[in-house]
This record gives structure tokens, C-alpha cells and sequence, in this order.
């Protein structure tokens, strides 16, 4: 290669020269994205509360809906145009998980219910069920050592 | 014959013929600025077809028998075919050709199977084994996304030197007589890797190949730079298009004002919200079969240096944490 530069220098020299990462306005979005999702979920609670549900049903209903509302939403073919406007605020909502596990599920389904859907399905999904599971154990012994 | 001028290039001294091309979009690229220039635009992504890779083999299939028909022969008139795609084992390309009958070489250059296939077919023809060729290759925006990517609708961010993959089909049809756009230089391209790890940057990865092709074909044809109406390079997007003219300017080559890239050609970026501009193996294809060989017909365009360039990685090469090595094949194209 004709190239008067390392490959470090030439890694340095490309990323300097590429387009930015719009970061201010990614961060805006996100907050304000996250946010709606949050205030929905904080309206279902609310309402759920006002029908004389206990503390804990309504909130475990509440993640119920906004499950329904991600998966609803990623079929409706909405939620990956939500998803690329507001970043993390829509992947971090429970939400953004249920739009991680129905997309491939909707991808793999010309190969088939075993091998496509049901084996593709926790493609993004797996590393956060692996690791949110672990950490959890150990937390959990964590807390049973201390109390 | 064909004279061998270097290392990488040669000088087909017979000038095979490009008898005829066509080109096969989807709705966004018909709808960008190239638009009117291609054969047909097929709105639906699926093409009537129920999976995306049996509609990217369409696309191919349909293509051919469109240069087919253009060129008024049969599938029995072309000894070879060269083809290939993004997918994994090219099966675009493979199903594309399977009831076509016409001996078969497919082919795995990534983006720049375009270039790489115009150039085996050429040589083909130069070396008397062949009447004539059929150079063709596809690609799928969501069979692409399949394999190398996310699921289409999965709610992630692009970073902004992503790229768009082109969805359709170009070829040419390569042959010894005739008046058309003739192939007189092959440049053939080496594997160069400047240890770009980011798969969403492309353009990064794929510059330096373009620059030492296109340097390596001036060096070794002693043609001056501005011997070209216009030098255009397959996928380096707004990106690898300023990297690539830094890096040529670098090597004493200028050829600013008649430079292009087809990534950028293809699609309005802001518009069209397409980042970095267009990629894959239908990008270069497209683009060549669709406007400049239609332009070198009319002779709006009378020598044209086509170089198409790949990024050779796959999906388990990147998480492996391999770097990307790239490749640019180049074609010297001239009305004679």
C-alpha cells in the first residue's frame, strides 16, 4: 500500500476527519423520548391505582402494558423510527426490551417457528437476560450475607 | 491478446464491448436522484416474492433477462456468467442464474463484485473464450441488514458514517464486436487493510484500496489522471470519498473535478436520510449500468474510470475483532 501513515495514524487521522455524532441533539431526544415513555407508563399506574389495585398489582400491570405498547408498536413498524430518534430513551424503557425480542421474532419468521422465531428471538435480548440474571444472583447473596 | 502493463494492470488491445445493461432498483433509489435513469423500480421490497433473498435473486434474475433482451440474444448466446452478491454462499446469485443454463462462475468480492466481474468477463472475451459474457450482481437494503446488522425493526441508532445498501440489480453484457462503451484497462486490486475495526465505517476501510488501485492503474498505464471524463469509485460514501481524494492528492494524483463515488451519486443524503450515502454490490452496479454507461452511449461521457471497492469482512470476523480488509478493482472504460 502506497500510504505514508501507520495504521494508528491513518485510524486517528479518519476519525477526525468523519462526520459527528450529533451528541447535544441525541441527548435532547433521548431525554425527551425516554421521558414521554415514562410519563405514559407513570399514567397507566396512576389509573390503574385509582380502580383500587394494591401498590404492587398495578405496577406489575403497568409493565404488562408497556410491554403490549413496545411489541404493539415495533409491529405497527413504528417503534425502530422511535428507536432512531430517541437512542437510549427508547431502548432503556421496558419498551425498547419488548421491540429487542419481537424485532428478530418478526425477522426469523420465514425460517420457520422452531429455528427462526423461537431460536432467533432472543438474539439481542440474550446477553441482557444472561447478565441482568447473574448480576442479580449476586446481588441477591450480597444481600443475604449482609442482612 | 492483451498486453500486461505491471503487476496489477492490463491492456486489453482487442477492446471487448459492452453491448448492452441494465439496471434494476427499489423505490429509494428510484426515487433519489439517479432515478430516471434506471430500467424499471419496483416499489414493493419484497418484489412478490415472500423472503427478501428470494426477492434480491429476482432482482437479479429479472435483470439479466433485461441486458438479455437489450442485447436481443438468448440465454444459449453467452458462454459465461459471472456473479455474486452479499449473502452468505451468494445464494442471490446462485438462485438468480439457476434456471438461466448459461455456464455459471459466481463470485465473492463484496461491493466490488461489479468491477470484479466486468473484469473476468472482459478477459474472457479478450482471450478468445468467449463470445460473449454476462457480468451481474445484486443487492437487498433488508437482506443486508439480515446478515450484517440488526433486524429491520429493531429500534437502534445509525451513527452518522453509516451507509444505506442499495436494493436492486445492474450487469453488462461483454462481447467482441459491436459499437458500444469498450473495456480497454484491468486493474486488478490487492487486499489492503489499515486496521479499521468499525464495521459502520466503511468508507474508512475502503479508501486506502481505492487509493492504491487507482494509483497503481496510472502508474502502470502512464496515462495522465485527466485522461478521464470521470473517475467514480464504488461505496466510499461522503466519508471514504474525502479520504480517498486526500489520500490520491497525497500520491501527486488531483482529480478533484472529475471525481465521484456512486454511494454518493445514488441517494439525496438529507432527504433520503441515508447518512454516508449508498453501499453494496448493487451501489456500483446500478449506478454503472443505470447513468454512465447510458451517458457514454451518448457520448455525454467518453472515457470513464470505473472503480468498485469492497470491504471484506463478515459478521463473525468484526465480533472476533478482526480488522476489515478492503479491496478496489478497477475498470478503464472508453467510447472509441
Amino acid at each position: 500500500m502506497e500510504q505514508k501513515r501507520t495504521k494508528e495514524e491513518y485510524k486517528k487521522w479518519s476519525q477526525k476527519l468523519a462526520p459527528r455524532t450529533p451528541k447535544a441533539r441525541n441527548l435532547i431526544m433521548a431525554f425527551f423520548i425516554g421521558g414521554i415513555i415514562c410519563t405514559i407508563g407513570q399514567l397507566i399506574l396512576k389509573a390503574l391505582l385509582n380502580t383500587g389495585l394494591s401498590k404492587d398489582d398495578a405496577s406489575s400491570l403497568t409493565t404488562l402494558f408497556m410491554i403490549f405498547i413496545g411489541a404493539f408498536l415495533t409491529g405497527l413498524n413504528v417503534y425502530d423510527d422511535i428507536g432512531r430518534i430517541g437512542g437510549a430513551g427508547a431502548a432503556i424503557p421496558v419498551t425498547g426490551f419488548a421491540n429487542s425480542i419481537v424485532s428478530p421474532a418478526m425477522e426469523y419468521k420465514r425460517e420457520g417457528y422452531v429455528m427462526g422465531v423461537g431460536a432467533r428471538m432472543f438474539l439481542i435480548a440474550g446477553p441482557v437476560l444472561v447478565y441482568g440474571i447473574i448480576s442479580s444472583i449476586i446481588v441477591g447473596i450480597i444481600y443475604y450475607l449482609i442482612t | 491478446m492483451g498486453t500486461r502493463l505491471g503487476k496489477q494492470t492490463v491492456r486489453l488491445d482487442s477492446k471487448p464491448v459492452i453491448q448492452s445493461w441494465a439496471a434494476i432498483v427499489g423505490a429509494k433509489e428510484g426515487h433519489g436522484p439517479l432515478g430516471r435513469f434506471f430500467d424499471e423500480i419496483i416499489e414493493d421490497e419484497y418484489f412478490g416474492e415472500e423472503s427478501f433473498e428470494k426477492a434480491e435473486s429476482k432482482f437479479l434474475r429479472e435483470t439479466l433477462a433485461k441486458i438479455l433482451m437489450k442485447g436481443k440474444v438468448s440465454s444459449g448466446d453467452i458462454q459465461y456468467i459471472f456473479a455474486g452478491d452479499l449473502l452468505n454462499q451468494c445464494i442471490a446469485a446462485n438462485f438468480g442464474v439457476r434456471e438461466s443454463e448459461i455456464p455459471f462462475f459466481g463470485l465473492y468480492g463484496a461491493c466490488s463484485t461489479m468491477a470484479e466481474s466486468l473484469s473476468l468477463g472482459s478477459l474472457m472475451v479478450e482471450g478468445g473464450f468467449a463470445e460473449r459474457c454476462v457480468c451481474i450482481t445484486s443487492s437487498h437494503f433488508c437482506s443486508a441488514e439480515k446478515q450484517f446488522r440488526f433486524p429491520l425493526e429493531f429500534g437502534n441508532q445509525r451513527p452518522p458514517t453509516a451507509q444505506w445498501t442499495v436494493t436492486g440489480a445492474g450487469g453488462v453484457m461483454v462481447g467482441k464486436a459491436g459499437d458500444g462503451p469498450r473495456v480497454v484497462h484491468v486493474t486488478t486490486g490487492k487486499i489492503v487493510d489499515m486496521g479499521i475495526t468499525d464495521a459502520n465505517d466503511m468508507g474508512s476501510a475502503m479508501a486506502p484500496a481505492a487509493c492504491d488501485t487507482i494509483t497503481a492503474h496510472f502508474r502502470e498505464t502512464n496515462l495522465p489522471p485527466n485522461h478521464y471524463d470521470l473517475i467514480v469509485t464504488g461505496d466510499l460514501g461522503i466519508h471514504g470519498k474525502n479520504l480517498c481524494l486526500q489520500l490520491l492528492e497525497e500520491n501527486g494524483i488531483t482529480i478533484k473535478e472529475f471525481y465521484d463515488d456512486c454511494g454518493v451519486m445514488i441517494y439525496d443524503p438529507q432527504k433520503q436520510k441515508t447518512d454516508c450515502g449508498g453501499s453494496g454490490c448493487a451501489c456500483s452496479a446500478t449506478v454503472l449500468a443505470g447513468y454512465i454507461l447510458e451517458k457514454m452511449s451518448k457520448r455525454e461521457l467518453n472515457r470513464v474510470l470505473f472503480v468498485a471497492t469492497g470491504a471484506l469482512h463478515s459478521p463473525i470476523s468484526v465480533q472476533q475483532g478482526e480488522s476489515i480488509p478492503a479491496i478496489a478493482h478497477a475498470v478503464g472504460i472508453e467510447m472509441v
